[in-house]
């Protein structure tokens, strides 16, 4: 759909299974005014891919800012988005657990890598040894031992990628969210970096949800295709 | 969280209107806390009567007009002629501590400069003229305020510089420009046609805030100012100030003649703009291309640098004068150097050090905390414009009234909750001029911070507060500072407000520098004035370096310029 066809949001009949564990939508649409840019049920089971692709324009980021939490209020959303058998349609951003990956690294430019990665370490582990041994384990894990005490700018960008993946890895997360998170690599990292996230979500059981406008991001996830 | 931006609102329209009611209530005659309880139109009398009223109204009238109207055009024919070329880059350059330097500090230079006996006389005589004294010209001081619009435009342009400066990247001006040029139009026409349209109307407040000061300035009128009759404001001040208290009543009335005056100068100012939009319509019917602009651009060229070198010259003399041992006149050089005034009167420069220092970082303190709750207040909102209606319009209303206008009042109303002349009175009044200018400095960077960053920290289990503690108020570290050094330096520039409110008890190096410049000890002038600058100097080197020494290894927050 592009971005200029107006179209009303129908209410669907399609039921989902709201037991199921994973990620659910059920019948989430969004809508601008009185357009409406998505309308949409689909299940992701954990240790899954589903691909949704579309023009620019066409709401697949402002589907994804929905689910985490970070709708803009100037779109209007119904639906329920249920994570393993739970409803969180009205749980705070911060509290939803889903971890995000966009375009940019978006690594925090004022702390260093270990910095970044002990941000995201939820606060239970108390002790800063364990923090900080649970940082260097992650990064050991994506080819980075010792670049701890490095500035993010420093880094290739391949590098950073890895960074922000063990990054949202490290928030235990209980799904993931990618926004065209490979689109800025170059052609022969893009696959290595493609297949590691992958090889994580399937690793730690998540759900994915993957959105982009690129073909063999599609093939290479390997799950079922939604065109918006 | 809620309560601050309209907190914010408060503490800086409250001041306003009280100080307006202030003096609109003296002015029939009104004042019972000073024993006058009748109502009278007296006051408004007294001050009609008063001799050569009319001259200084007039004097204030045309010299704020004229100061406005030239620094703008001189802004807009530089920009015109010379963006993105070497001179533009240079007078960029110059541009930021320029602007940190306190307009009397500014006008105290340009007087040591082209006095009879300042220095440019100095350098050309006696070679050239023959004078072995001083001559008896009134430069500084003329009759006409000559030199003190002089001094008003040398010391606005960089204000108008930095303001359109700020205004041109929300505009695609570049290809505007070739469409131009492609039609015939030469560079600067291109751009008065094309472009300063749409900067000006972006910097169309700052202009009349301009405007406001300059019809009611006190501090560089006392400096360069005609003396008799001295422009309508610092009369005022004089009223104000005299042991006589009635003659309070007929300051107030001259207060809100001084606030008709200003409203008077942005009447004829909004015709002159229709005036030039219409000049400009018609050379565009006429499809004049005035391709032929060598003329302006060396206008513009000569009063741009004109301008910065005078500031630039006079404050290096300052300095000089400062430390200056024997200065017979047409020597261009002092014979020897001297610390004599350093010394002999360190105590009260270092106390005028301690208290501008003690007001300014108090008010930037409490300031750049009101600024962020406020910015931060309105993200958790979610609003869409980190500023309110109300609040844009507050943030204008101190600098669009003139000071004169208001403060007499407030001074009334400390005297009757008996904080007149108290630190927390000074630091309250001063936050009314330092909270526009702090606002102003960060709202951009605040709003071109990536909303992405509190996304991902939101995302990985981070609430509001920790987001922005530990992450957007260190990413934003620099500009947090900056803003603090533009509010120091315009809290240690406020001549009137510390001297109104702090009822002459509390002397800075601005009241001290400015009292001193009717006498003739041009050594402690240059040592006030000096301090004067270097107060802010030092604040704008530490919002430099800290970022650059803690963030030495973060490379992503380096500032590319």
């Amino acid at each position: 759909m592009g971005p200029f066809m107006t179209r009303m949001c129908e209410p669907t009949t399609t039921r989902t299974d709201a037991a199921a564990r994973g990620l659910v939508l059920d019948t989430v649409s969004i809508s601008l005014g009185e357009t409406c840019l998505v309308d949409l049920t689909c299940t992701v089971t954990p240790g899954d891919v589903v691909t949704i692709v579309g023009e620019s324009g066409s709401g697949k980021s402002t589907l994804l800012a929905c689910i985490g939490g970070f709708l803009d209020p100037i779109f209007t959303a119904s639906g329920r988005i249920l994570l393993n058998g739970t409803d969180i349609t009205r749980v705070p951003a911060r509290e939803r657990r889903l971890g995000l990956m966009f375009q940019d690294d978006l690594l925090f430019p004022h702390l260093s890598v270990r910095g970044n990665l002990l941000f995201a370490i939820p606060a239970d582990v108390a002790r800063r040894r364990d923090r900080v041994a649970i940082a260097e384990a992650a990064l050991e894990d994506v080819g980075l031992a010792g670049f701890g005490s490095r500035d993010p700018a420093t880094l290739s960008g391949g590098q950073r990628s890895r960074v922000a993946l063990m990054r949202t890895l490290l928030s235990k997360p209980r799904a993931l969210l990618l926004d065209e998170p490979f689109s800025k690599l170059d052609p022969e990292r893009r696959g290595r970096i493609r297949s590691l996230v992958f090889a994580k979500a399937r690793r730690e059981e998540l759900p994915v949800l993957l959105v982009t406008h690129d073909e063999s991001d599609a093939k290479a996830a390997g799950g079922p295709i939604l065109s918006l | 969280m809620a309560l601050f931006p309209p907190l914010l609102t408060i503490v800086l329209i409250v001041p306003v209107l009280a100080g307006l009611l202030g003096v609109l209530l003296p002015s029939f005659g009104y004042l019972p806390w000073l024993g006058f309880d009748r109502v009278s139109l007296d006051p408004w009398r007294s001050l009609l009567e008063t001799p050569g009223l009319a001259w200084s109204v007039w004097l204030s009238l045309k010299s704020g007009l004229l100061a406005a109207a030239l620094s703008l055009a001189v802004v807009a024919l530089f920009l015109a002629a010379f963006h993105g070329t070497g001179p533009f880059r240079v007078a960029r350059r110059f541009l930021s501590p320029l602007l940190s330097v306190p307009h009397a500090a500014a006008a105290l230079g340009l007087a040591f400069l082209v006095a009879p006996s300042g220095w440019i006389m100095r350098l050309v005589s006696p070679e050239l003229t023959g004078f072995e004294r001083p001559p008896d010209y009134l430069v500084v001081h003329d009759a006409y305020g000559l030199t003190m619009t002089a001094g008003l435009v040398a010391k606005e342009i960089p204000f108008l510089f930095l303001m359109a400066l700020a205004a041109l990247p929300q505009i695609d001006f570049r290809r505007d420009l070739w469409i131009a040029s492609s039609f015939g139009y030469g560079r600067i026409a291109g751009w008065l046609f094309v472009v300063f349209p749409q900067v000006y109307r972006q910097i169309r407040l700052p202009v009349f805030a301009v405007l406001a000061y300059s019809v009611s300035v006190v501090d560089v009128a006392i400096i360069l100012g005609p003396t008799t009759p001295p422009p309508l404001a610092v009369r005022l001040v004089t009223w104000m100030n005299d042991p006589d208290l009635s003659l309070r009543l007929q300051a107030s009335a001259g207060a809100v003649l001084q606030l008709l005056v200003a409203a008077l100068a942005v009447g004829l100012w909004l015709a002159l703009e229709r005036g030039i939009a219409a000049l400009g319509r018609l050379a565009l019917q006429k499809g004049w291309r005035f391709a032929a602009d060598r003329v302006l651009r060396i206008f513009a060229f000569a009063a741009m640098f004109t301008a910065l070198l005078a500031i630039a010259v006079g404050l290096a003399l300052m300095a000089v004068w400062s430390v200056a041992g024997p200065w017979r006149f047409p020597d261009a050089w002092p014979a020897m150097v001297s610390f004599r005034v350093w010394t002999g009167r360190l105590a009260s420069i270092e106390a005028a050090v301690a208290a501008t220092a003690l007001i300014g970082i108090l008010a930037v303190l409490i300031g750049i905390g009101m600024v962020l709750a406020a910015l931060e207040a309105r993200n958790r909102a979610s609003a869409r414009n980190p500023l309110s209606r109300p609040l844009v319009v507050a943030l204008y209303a101190p600098l669009l009234v003139p000071q004169v206008a208001f403060l007499f009042g407030l001074q009334v109303v400390f005297l009757r909750l008996g904080l007149d002349s108290t630190l927390t009175a000074l630091v309250l009044v001063h936050l009314v001029f330092v909270l526009p200018y702090m606002v102003f400095s960060l709202v951009e960077p605040w709003k071109a911070w990536d909303p992405r960053y509190a996304v991902v920290a939101h995302a990985l289990g981070h609430g509001a507060n920790s987001v922005f503690w530990r992450i957007r108020l260190p990413m934003l570290f620099r500009s947090v500072l900056t803003a603090a050094a533009v509010g120091f330096a315009v809290s240690a520039s406020q001549y009137l407000p510390t001297l109104l409110i702090g009822g002459g008890r509390w002397a800075t190096t601005t009241t001290e520098a400015v009292a001193l410049s009717t006498g003739g000890n041009r050594r402690l002038i240059g040592a006030y004035a000096l301090m004067q600058m270097v107060l802010p100097f030092i604040g704008f080197l530490l919002a430099a370096a800290l970022p650059a020494i803690v963030f030495r290894r973060r490379r992503g927050l380096w500032v590319h310029s």
